[in-house]
């Protein structure tokens, strides 16, 4: 389970430490050490560019995590440096101004961290939903067929307006049923909802191979759902939540 | 009846006009939906005559097929609208509003976009004068600042959306604003001049690299265009 909220706990972390012998106010990373802090960094694939071949090609794979999540990575470290920075100088209009850059980029890392670990090349023994039991009967459940989820779970990609996400969220609470949910732009799943899986619906994750064919896109994404992830999440078994 | 509907949506009216589409003109006293289809406008240059700042297949697929599922999308929201109101169906109608304004924004924008843009080679690129000068040195302090701050709003939209100049018709100024998805501008505002910052718009020349995209574009400005639009406004 990975929660925004992490990101939110780590911006308590705010005093810089004292006698510090680090000097190069250059480089972010250093710079959020000597405040005591972590810079994120971009998670390595558990797959090689090109192993989602033929449903998402090697170039969209390597642009998507080598740029496009590197960015957000980037940008999430820089603005949280500068959070420091106004919070040290009590400079609380700055902090505002910085929280939606925080959350863009700070979704921007989550969303794409989640997105990466429920891929799997298609064939392979994740991609199977022989791996996801119990899940696939909680699914069958709720839609009434496997094939009725898939059906609205796309029908809510395709009825995006604008960049975003879609997700299949077990909500917090007793009842812990599923739900299909979709975020805009770089909007994580919060407030608890633990999100099993996520596809990302930006044109940068289709359109050097799909074009504007995100139809087909969506109808092959289901090849490479890992739902062995899927299943870990939902099962509560992830220990996504201390890696990111 | 489409009459109405359209009353109530000034700028869509007006981009039915602009795009050209013969208006069905229907007796009042009719119970079907009389409307003015839109249609997708044609360029005035040649996909390839933007390049290189922007690519002919970009220019294709972005006119032929992006706008084109716009327009479509604008009629069929149209249409459901007419069929729930001559029903009574109120509730329909207005669930269908999303879909109005990113659709029906998506033809508006797309359809500014295209005009304010031309080849470089004929009336693209270069900076505006006359009046329109006066006014962006007056309100930007110059030309260069103007655009660097335009180049900002772009690299600064989080998703798709747009940036334009506009004027602002309660102030008398020129202004910079953004637009999330298909939002069109409206309000006190006047768009003068778009810039598509949709990942579809430059993706397949650019890449990632957006900043090189939201330089290259002034090369393919058409500041008659946009003088035209301001001394209208």
């Amino acid at each position: 389970m990975v929660n925004f909220g992490n990101l939110l706990q780590y911006l308590a972390l705010q005093s810089p430490h004292s006698g510090d012998t680090i000097t190069d106010s250059s480089n972010t990373t250093l710079n959020l050490a000597k405040m005591g802090l972590t810079a994120y960094t971009l998670p390595a694939l558990p797959y090689s560019y090109d192993a989602l071949e033929p449903h998402i090609s090697a170039q969209i794979m390597e642009l998507h995590h080598s740029k496009h999540h590197q960015a957000y990575v980037t940008n999430l470290n820089k603005a949280l440096e500068s959070h420091v920075a106004a919070v040290a100088s009590k400079d609380v209009a700055g902090q505002i101004a910085l929280q939606q850059i925080i959350k863009f980029n700070g979704g921007g890392h989550i969303n794409h961290s989640l997105f990466w670990k429920n891929l799997a090349p298609a064939g392979s023994d994740e991609a199977s939903l022989d791996r996801a039991s119990s899940l696939v009967a909680e699914i069958a459940k709720t839609w009434g067929s496997f094939d009725a989820f898939k059906k609205a779970f796309s029908t809510a990609l395709l009825g995006l307006q604008g960049s975003g996400w879609g997700w299949l969220v077990k909500e917090a609470g007793n009842g812990a049923g599923l739900r299909i949910v979709t975020t805009k732009d770089q909007d994580p799943v919060v407030g608890g909802d633990v999100a099993i899986f996520g596809v990302d619906m930006w044109e940068h994750a289709y359109y050097l191979q799909y074009l504007n064919g995100k139809t087909a896109y969506v109808e092959n994404i289901w090849n490479v759902i890992n739902w062995q992830t899927a299943q870990e999440r939902f099962s509560g078994n992830s220990d996504e939540k201390t890696e990111l | 009846m489409s009459s109405t509907l359209l009353r109530t949506v000034p700028a869509l009216r007006g981009a039915l006009r602009a795009s050209g589409a013969p208006k069905a003109v229907g007796a009042m006293a009719s119970t079907s939906f009389v409307r003015g289809k839109a249609t997708l406008p044609d360029l005035a240059y040649d996909y390839g005559a933007l390049e290189p700042h922007i690519s002919g297949k970009i220019m294709e697929l972005h006119h032929t097929k992006h706008h084109q599922t716009y327009v479509n999308g604008l009629n069929s929201a149209l249409q459901t609208i007419g069929e729930a109101e001559s029903k009574g169906d109120f509730t329909k109608a207005a669930t269908i509003a999303p879909l109005l304004n990113f659709h029906g924004g998506g033809h508006i924008n797309h359809s500014l976009f295209w005009e304010n843009l031309a080849p470089a080679s004929r009336d693209g690129g270069g900076e505006p004068d006359g009046a329109l000068k006066k006014a962006i040195d007056s309100d930007f302090g110059s030309f260069d600042t103007f655009r660097s701050q335009m180049n900002t709003a772009l690299a600064g939209i989080q998703g798709s959306g747009w940036a334009w100049l506009v004027k602002d018709k309660s102030a008398g100024t020129l202004g910079l604003v953004t637009r999330a998805n298909q939002d069109p501008v409206s309000g006190p505002y006047v768009p003068l001049m778009g810039i598509d910052a949709w990942e579809h718009a430059y993706y397949l020349q650019y890449e990632n690299r957006k900043a090189e995209y939201f330089d290259a574009i002034w090369n393919v400005i058409n500041w008659k265009t946009v003088a035209s639009r301001y001394e209208k406004s």
